[in-house]
């Protein structure tokens, strides 16, 4: 490829980084308070309760993501069509042929999965917290929730800044998963430019655009680091 | 007045009985010691009349406030909550661990419990504080954080953060274990200030010379029960019980 050639290619491909962003943004915004949800489920004293988020995580783990997104995008339409009136009636409000039914159950995937991973590092957290610090708040007359909020929560965050950031950066490029229900993004777009030249060039730019954004996250959850190192 | 009732007290885990048939009084401005080996139930003693945990049986009644209000098929049944939490607002709790709050600067450890459970003004919370520093002689560490100050250091912030909500009675729960000889010397001097200021207190202490010098009743425990108690002239001057002889020898030896 030539220099034009290659300019032009990045271009094409830049104007899809927008999307990979959404993928990216949306997924955070779902699965990590959906992740402190299933986290503090998994910890609830009702066993059925406890036994399904542990099921839950398990798949979401045990499986590739992949298949989570094919599967959710695909079954959807299947199961409206269905002969079961309950699943029928379930999906009845979802549009399968609207324009934003794509990203939905992108994002759907997306969410569930990731939730499974933070909800193990917020437990991870959580149970490191040495009892003495619950109860140094019981003794002082703090209710649970206080106790929680103000004793725990800011310890646990410190905790899990090094996991979470793993979490983040993998997902980064885990974004280019939605290439495989033809999402429009860096990857998918690449991946044309590639056949359109016969040549390998356009996967590196996009390799170059995921290298980017990883760099300037490990800088970001550097300086989180450094700004919660006040304390050990 | 009695500030602490305590009423054949006994709690098992499980079918482990570690504490049994315990009773005992605290008067006001009066400084009770606990002493006897590792395992005798002495930190268990101070968790449950604290509510860390759950008493098994009998009665504890702190400044005439019944902690448990009776029992149903054997098993007790404790006060309503606002009773509670009225009972834990009257004792303070020193632990062996000091278990100080990490992530807050030292000042804002003793500040969060009055603002956040008395609903002091955040003002008012830091002028009692200022002073408990002083006079626990840390007027230059309101800033710290915990990990920044010595194991004696963050000890005495913690028994500042116990004075602050103002309590009734404070318990030490072995203040000193995590110590060294110097650091403990430290402690013992704040205890001791604090009995001259007419603090009531009971100290669980494996500090035999101390709790000697500035207890005006020791308890002696071994296998959960109260083996011997009295004035401390007399139980370590004129020991009666054989057990209470044998592990105050032991002490005198080393």
């Amino acid at each position: 490829m030539n220099r034009d050639e290659i300019l032009q290619c990045t271009g094409v491909i830049a104007r899809y980084l927008l999307p990979t962003l959404k993928i990216f943004g949306f997924t955070l915004i779902f699965s990590i308070p959906l992740g402190m949800v299933v986290a503090l489920l998994k910890k609830c004293r009702f066993k059925p309760l406890a036994w399904l988020i542990n099921v839950y995580i398990l798949i979401m783990r045990g499986t590739p993501l992949m298949l989570q997104i094919i599967t959710i995008y695909y079954a959807i339409p299947m199961l409206k069509v269905s002969d079961s009136p309950f699943l029928q009636n379930l999906f009845a409000g979802v549009d399968t042929r609207s324009d934003g039914y794509q990203f939905t159950a992108l994002i759907t995937a997306f969410a569930l999965n990731y939730a499974a991973y933070f909800a193990e590092i917020f437990r991870g957290g959580i149970e490191s917290i040495p009892k003495g610090q619950y109860e140094a708040a019981a003794a002082l007359g703090m209710t649970k929730t206080q106790t929680f909020f103000r004793v725990i929560l800011p310890q646990v965050v410190k905790r899990i800044v090094p996991a979470s950031s793993n979490e983040v950066i993998t997902l980064v490029k885990d974004t280019s998963l939605a290439s495989a229900i033809a999402y429009a993004e860096i990857f998918r777009k690449a991946r044309e430019q590639m056949v359109t030249y016969s040549n390998l060039t356009p996967l590196f730019i996009a390799g170059i655009f995921y290298f980017i954004m990883n760099a300037l996250l490990t800088m970001l959850f550097s300086a989180i680091e450094k700004k919660l190192d006040y304390y050990k | 007045m009695a500030v602490l009732e305590v009423r054949n007290l006994s709690k098992s885990f499980g079918g482990l009985e570690v504490l049994k048939d315990i009773s005992f009084d605290v008067e006001k401005g009066c400084v009770v010691a606990i002493i006897g080996p590792s395992g005798s139930g002495k930190s268990t003693l101070l968790r449950c009349v604290n509510q860390l945990e759950k008493a098994s049986g009998g009665t504890v009644s702190v400044c005439g406030m019944e902690l448990i209000e009776g029992y149903k098929n054997g098993k007790p049944v404790y006060a309503p909550a606002e009773t509670l939490r009225a009972i834990r607002l009257k004792i303070g709790l020193v632990f062996q661990n000091f278990n100080l709050f990490p992530h807050m600067s030292v000042l804002k450890n003793i500040t969060e419990a009055p603002v956040c459970v008395l609903k002091k003004s955040k003002q008012e919370a830091e002028e009692t504080a200022v002073g408990l520093l002083e006079k626990m002689g840390l007027s230059g560490k309101a800033n710290s954080y915990p990990c920044e100050l010595s194991g004696g250091q963050q000890q005495r912030v913690s028994i500042a953060r116990a004075l602050a909500l103002n309590p009734e009675i404070l318990f030490f729960d072995e203040p000193t274990s995590a110590l060294d000889p110097e650091l403990t010397g430290e402690i013992l001097k704040v205890i001791k200030e604090l009995a001259k200021e007419k603090m009531t207190m009971v100290i669980v202490t494996h500090e035999m010379a101390f709790a000697r010098d500035v207890a005006d009743h020791v308890i002696f425990m071994d296998g959960g029960v109260i083996v011997e108690e009295g004035a401390p002239e007399q139980l370590f001057g004129d020991t009666q019980n054989e057990r209470t002889k044998q592990f105050l020898q032991r002490y005198n030896n080393n």
